[in-house]
């Protein structure tokens, strides 16, 4: 009997809005000098505050959602999704239950299709920070996380394997980063993975059957991890499938020191979140005229933009995909290169040399300026023939051995020569040139 | 007479005439919280002498209560509950705030039911307020401090919250006017959270134009209550005083079991509104005991999730320290959010509450205003409240349908019993952001009517 992988993915990703989801506070919780600066009394829950909803916010979320091909619900609500813990100063997290913003997209992968089952907006968390302070074990509680706004993208469970996850994730974040919505930083905890691992037998594949559990493993922050994670998961629960034995619903964490999953908590109990429609917010509707116009703001997609690339200016995909990272980056290079062709320069050759570091650069730099250092690199000397003969002669004075042998037959010595008048020459010569001009001195 | 007894206009009227000061009238008010709060229990904060404001502005510092769940900065601010025993905000309650810049001065906090949770003062944490017109009753509430206050001129006005009749209710036994503008009206925010879906802050005042004076001042959009009203609020000034001509008026629930002893005065009221030119008629609306059920279940089932932030981590005291009432409707409004339960009753009242708004569109297709008794009874005597789980519901039993509507309404004295001292209220409701019309009415009647006090006395 073989079993085969059953994998939905959870990803929390923060939007980079320049306040917060529910109040006007900074929302830099990476750049804050100290902790507790960016707070009031809404993100701090104190009593009688008010969330206000951040329409960048939602716009952004319905944003991603088109990009992945997502439909929008046009009249969506805000949750309240109930439960204690020190992070969550209200007693509850304002999410999306039953009407995200976004619903039913789908990630191409080269093992398949990834379908999206939903995107909702909700507020991140304050963050624990488990310290000794003389000599005493505590946890201190930083809010400038508090109420940062936070997408979260729930696939179907259409993954089959380890690589499928690490792709799918992968594209999510260069999804963020494209539309300048988000950083999507897994070291930071900007992104953050979740994977629902199960398996089934070739029966249940047969008769396209789901199995009855599922293993969550939660705060992932790595795509490695993650991958590293599910196989590991695939041993785990093949061994336990193979001994007989049923796999009981319960969440896991990753343990990165000694690469296995760790028992978090069961089913049993796991909590009841009490959903229900926020008070506090009203619903939030759209009309399918303002759902278009944020459409017409999308840009291509990574595979729709390399190839373009491809198309327009000969630029090879493996070069082009350097230049995919973040939104602005994007736009920067598409000037490039069109910069680069007008100027009758080799697009292609310009990617490479940005791609391998032969220029040195960043993306705030100017066109005009890169342009400029990648001819200075390609420059051909304009040295006048006479000037060129001089260099040539001289260095077949100084190897007249060399010339000796090169006229019995060794013809191999013609890039000796070469390399001596580049070197003699103390700067960069049209290489055609030289030859031409060499081979008629050498047969003189 | 005393600056403490004038009527929020009549003070005004003299600091205009420069008959006297803010301060003086702030002075006044103290000397009488001094002499009768330690019998009433209506303040559980009092300002001294020196917190008149330094440049009193635009109302030169006229005096009023806050209830103790709006946020403040001066004082603090507990929502009567021990919970938050020590608690100062560091942020102030929108309308506080308003009220503030428009040069107010603040006498202090008024004692409420913990947490609004009731309809008689006497969940409060720190004892029950008693009712000045008769001090073995109780005043109502959950606002009943701020009723005291007002009926005891202790104050000008005072600001209280209704969630379903929070305002009328006490005006009703304590004798005084009641007004809730529309929900959405004035902002939410600052204000403690009780049931976040029908909470609206109004006043508890002396006279209808006091009502009509101050409740523009509290309202109008507030960026930080995404469910406050941007629409423009009427001129309430030009419907003091007139008649009713021509207005077509339902009277409600005068059928209900329990009413004959005090039907008879109610009676009377119809008689006084159709000398005023209005056509009155008995209406027929959705039976207000499902209101209650209604009310019971999204109340409870708010208050679990509002109440979930005092967890014992922050504000220095445990869970412990919530006192019967707040932990029975949080347990009640826990089961009632579960899985597999808040279909079954949270959106179940939702709908149930669609089908009362409908019914009052339906009502309002008829009749421009609605009037009904406030309270199915005189003001309680204290202690009736106690063994009674459902207690505030069932003595809102007639303002309940409207307050989860968000009715613009209010209540206005409509008799006084010589004997007891103690005072029956009209409720007037009017269609949503129509507040102009429920004003219409409570001040013809008022004016028409012999029952309040402070209509006749005399000015200084």
């Amino acid at each position: 009997m073989s079993y085969h992988l059953v994998c939905g993915l959870e990803i929390h990703t923060e939007l980079k809005t320049n306040s917060k989801m529910f109040c006007g506070c900074k929302n830099d919780p990476f750049g804050a000098p100290k902790p507790n600066i960016y707070t009031c009394p809404v993100c701090l829950g104190l009593p009688g505050a008010l969330p206000v909803a951040n329409k960048k916010a939602i716009e952004w979320t319905i944003k991603l959602g088109l990009f992945l091909g997502c439909k929008i619900n046009l009249d969506s609500k805000f949750d309240r999704k109930n439960y204690f813990y020190p992070d969550l100063p209200k007693s509850y997290q304002i999410s999306q239950f039953d009407l995200p913003f976004c619903y039913a997209g789908h990630v191409d992968t080269d093992w398949g299709v990834v379908r999206i089952n939903r995107i909702h907006l909700e507020e991140d968390t304050a963050k624990l920070l488990h310290q000794e302070i003389d000599g005493q074990k505590v946890t201190l509680i930083d809010f400038n996380r508090s109420s940062v706004p936070l997408i979260e993208i729930v696939t179907e469970p259409d993954i089959i394997n380890s690589q499928q996850a690490k792709q799918y994730a992968k594209k999510i974040q260069e999804a963020v980063r494209l539309l300048g919505i988000g950083d999507a930083d897994m070291q930071k905890g900007g992104m953050r993975l979740e994977a629902n691992i199960s398996l089934r037998d070739d029966q249940q594949v047969k008769n396209n059957q789901l199995p009855d559990y599922k293993v969550e493993v939660k705060n992932i922050n790595s795509f490695n991890f993650m991958g590293q994670a599910i196989d590991y998961e695939i041993k785990r629960q093949t061994r336990l499938l193979e001994a007989g034995e049923k796999i009981k619903q319960e969440t896991r964490g990753w343990d990165s020191v000694n690469n296995k999953t760790f028992l978090q908590r069961s089913k049993e109990n796991a909590a009841d979140y009490r959903y229900f429609p926020d008070p506090d917010l009203p619903v939030v509707h759209f009309e399918p005229e303002q759902i278009e116009a944020i459409r017409q703001t999308l840009p291509l997609t990574h595979d729709a933009h390399l190839s373009a690339w491809e198309k327009d200016y000969g630029i090879e995909p493996k070069y082009g995909q350097k230049f995919m990272e973040k939104a602005d980056q994007v736009a920067w290079a598409d000037e490039l290169w069109q910069q680069a062709k007008k100027d009758q320069l080799d697009p292609n050759k310009l990617a490479n040399f940005l791609a391998n570091g032969k220029i040195d650069y960043h993306s705030g730099e100017t066109v005009a300026v890169i342009i400029e250092r990648f001819r200075e690199l390609t420059k051909v000397a304009s040295s006048s023939n006479d000037e060129l003969t001089r260099v040539i002669d001289q260095v077949l004075r100084q190897n007249s051995a060399e010339v000796t042998r090169f006229q019995a037959g060794e013809k191999k010595l013609l890039g000796f020569f070469m390399g001596q008048i580049m070197k003699a020459a103390g700067k960069k010569l049209d290489a055609a040139k030289v030859n031409q001009l060499l081979r008629q001195q050498l047969q003189a | 007479m005393k600056l403490n007894q004038l009527t929020f206009v009549q003070a005004l009227e003299g600091i205009k005439a420069k008959k006297f000061s803010g301060r003086e009238v702030f002075a006044d008010c103290l000397q009488a919280i001094k002499e009768k709060n330690p019998t009433l229990n209506a303040y559980l904060d009092v300002a001294t002498p020196d917190d008149f404001p330094q440049k009193p502005g635009k109302y030169a510092g006229l005096p009023l209560a806050v209830k103790d769940n709006f946020c403040t900065l001066d004082y603090y601010t507990r929502a009567s509950s021990r919970v938050l025993d020590g608690f100062r905000a560091p942020y102030q309650a929108t309308v506080v705030q308003k009220l503030a810049d428009s040069g107010f001065s603040f006498l202090g906090k008024t004692n409420m039911d913990a947490w609004a949770h009731g309809s008689s003062t006497e969940t409060s944490d720190y004892g029950p307020s008693k009712n000045p017109r008769n001090l073995k009753h109780a005043p109502g509430g959950s606002s009943g401090g701020s009723a005291a206050a007002v009926a005891a001129d202790m104050c000008l006005a005072a600001l209280g919250t209704e969630t379903a009749g929070s305002v009328r209710q006490p005006a009703a036994w304590c004798g005084c006017v009641g007004f809730r503008p529309s929900y959405g009206r004035a902002s939410r925010y600052g204000v403690i959270s009780m049931a976040s879906s029908t909470d609206s802050p109004g006043f508890l005042t002396k006279t209808v134009a006091d009502a009509a004076a101050l409740t523009p001042l509290i309202c109008g959009p507030d960026p930080h209550d995404a469910t406050s009203s941007w629409e423009p609020f009427p001129d309430l000034t030009r419907s003091l005083r007139t008649d009713l001509k021509g207005k077509k008026i339902g009277f409600l629930y005068l059928d209900i079991p329990g009413l004959e002893p005090m039907r008879a005065h109610y009676e009377q009221a119809w008689k006084d509104l159709e000398k005023l030119g209005a056509k009155v008629e008995t209406a027929k609306a959705r039976d207000p005991q499902e209101a209650i059920g209604v009310y019971t279940v999204v109340q409870r089932s708010e208050v679990s999730s509002n109440l979930g932030r005092f967890d014992g981590v922050r504000y220095g005291h445990g869970r412990d320290t919530f006192g019967a009432e707040a932990r029975r409707r949080i347990i009640l409004g826990t089961f009632l959010l579960s899985q597999g339960y808040a279909d079954k009753y949270y959106l179940q009242a939702q709908k149930v509450r669609t089908l009362f708004m409908q019914d009052f569109a339906s009502l309002f297709s008829q009749y421009d205003v609605l009037v009904s008794p406030t309270s199915p009874s005189f003001a309680k005597t204290l202690g009736s409240s106690e063994n009674s789980a459902l207690f505030g519901e069932l003595e809102d039993i007639f303002v309940e349908p409207s307050a989860i509507c968000g009715l613009p309404s209010g209540s206005v004295p409509c008799y006084h019993d010589p004997k007891t001292n103690l005072y029956l209220g009209l409720n007037v409701m009017a269609p949503y952001h129509h507040e102009q019309a429920v004003i219409e009415v409570m001040s013809a009647f008022e004016h028409a009517t012999a029952w309040n006090s402070w209509i006749n006395q005399d000015n200084l």
